[in-house]
């Protein structure tokens, strides 16, 4: 394993199996024993160049938790980014006050090029329609622990698997696990073929589906997306389909007792609130999951572990 | 078809570049991606030329100019089936088919409209790739998405 010491994390696959193996473990001693005063004396900066509440809360309670400061902008309405200044003048500048860098930023690839020109290492809490591997990182967090282990799980995904940037970045890390994927959505919101050649390199199987039903005895871990209206070409299909890709709780009789039902979240309407108090729903514990990852991956970035 | 007829079709150069098979449909493509049209070289091309291995091809002759790296790269993303000899005095002194590099720099565009390189001011790199069918395509160094040969556009 390389040292993840001073390397920018951008992208799921910036990490090979172990290295992910290692962050997990490490946010598993964080939940154990989440207060640690590591981080005393360093300064994160958290540059939100668009909104994010819930990721950017999560990343100062991260900070916080360590014992850490924490400076930046939660949006880019009031910097100086909107006067026109350039992504590499403001993280050169940033880096002169901060030890480590975690930005969101609406332009794909933004935080690669961030992560090149920066002399600070970079964490990306987004870019566009590219990555969030900290997102990434919780999920298979929040899996290894409801099944036990990372290895040859059956997980469907399950809504708008064409847009849908969480469930593309699950894939290439799962391919590393030897899962079986089991992709549901409408036709129009299929798995992109990028995705698919992915499982195929890894030696690995999918199967497609249109009814979130065929998956239910199958599925280890029930992976759910929103579906957006405006991602349908033609407004009569997701008239259509809309209330095919909801989850209610009388779906889940014929689904094993030990699957879980996860959710990047906001939800808005794709899992009813009867579902919640379901103990197979896992989406809220996936959340409080994603502070202790985000403090092993701050503590392993900066060395301090 | 005998020699010096095949040879009448395009006349022989000096010194410079033949570029060979280059698939025929492709041919007016590779003059104007490499500015051949706007070039103060002497040039001569044939296109619809009878081929064994295609069929049909074009074929492109340029008086004293020798490629660069990165113009064989260009090459080689539009016709990669393509020739390159290298004539000195009328000698053949190099002839080898174009190959793919592993990665394309600067040259092609990304085609996605919301890649920080269509954005700022940051140079494209690509890595070529295959697909699981063997297609060949170009994964962008900086947005990961992929782009097939079809839409490939040079700066
Ligand atoms: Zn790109």
């Amino acid at each position: 394993m390389k040292d993840l010491k001073g390397r920018s994390l951008v992208s799921i696959t910036d990490y090979n199996r172990e290295e992910i193996i290692h962050i997990l473990d490490m946010a598993e001693d964080f939940e154990k024993n989440q207060r640690q005063q590591i981080l005393g004396g360093h300064v994160i900066a958290s540059l939100f160049f668009e909104p994010s509440t819930r990721t950017r809360l999560s990343f100062e309670s991260a900070v916080q938790y360590l014992g850490g400061s924490i400076i930046g902008f939660a949006s880019a309405d009031t910097t100086s980014v909107r006067k026109g200044e350039s992504l590499k003048d403001t993280i050169l500048t940033v880096s002169n006050y901060s030890d480590l860098i975690v930005m969101r930023n609406p332009t794909d690839g933004s935080a690669r090029y961030a992560s090149e020109v920066s002399p600070v290492p970079i964490i990306n809490a987004g870019d566009g329609a590219n990555q969030h591997p900290t997102q990434c990182l919780l999920d298979l967090y929040s899996i290894r622990k409801t099944q036990g282990s990372l290895d040859n799980i059956h997980i469907a995904m399950i809504g708008d698997l064409k847009y849908g940037r969480t469930v593309h970045s699950l894939v290439q890390a799962l391919s590393l696990f030897g899962a079986t994927f089991h992709f549901v959505s409408p036709e129009s919101l299929k798995m992109p073929s990028a995705v698919k050649t992915w499982v195929k390199k890894a030696g690995l199987e999918y199967h497609q589906y249109t009814d979130i039903m065929d998956i239910m005895p199958i599925a280890d871990i029930l992976y759910m997306t929103r579906i957006q209206g405006e991602r349908f070409p033609d407004p009569l299909e997701y008239e259509k389909v809309k209330n095919s890709y909801i989850l209610e709780n009388s779906m889940l009789e014929t689904s094993k007792d030990s699957m879980r039902v996860l959710h990047p979240l906001p939800r808005v309407n794709e899992i009813t609130e009867d579902v919640d108090d379901n103990p197979k729903a896992y989406y809220f514990q996936q959340a409080k999951n994603g502070v202790y990852v985000r403090q092993a991956i701050l503590a392993a970035i900066l060395g301090l572990k | 078809m005998d020699k010096k007829r095949k040879e009448l079709k395009v006349s022989a150069i000096r010194n410079g570049t033949v570029i060979d098979h280059i698939p025929t449909e492709k041919s007016f493509q590779v003059i104007n991606m490499l500015n051949l049209n706007e070039s103060n070289h002497q040039i001569y091309f044939g296109t619809g030329l009878e081929s064994k291995k295609f069929g049909k091809k074009g074929i492109i002759k340029i008086s004293d100019k020798y490629f660069a790296d990165e113009e064989i790269s260009k090459i080689a993303l539009v016709a990669p089936s393509a020739t390159l000899i290298e004539i000195f005095d009328y000698e053949v002194r190099k002839k080898e088919s174009v190959h793919l590099p592993e990665r394309v720099e600067k040259i092609v565009r990304c085609f996605n409209p919301k890649c920080v390189t269509n954005i700022q001011d940051v140079p494209t790199n690509f890595s070529v790739i295959n697909d699981h069918k063997g297609q060949m395509k170009l994964a962008c160094h900086y947005c990961e998405k992929t782009m097939a040969k079809e839409n490939i556009d040079f700066f």
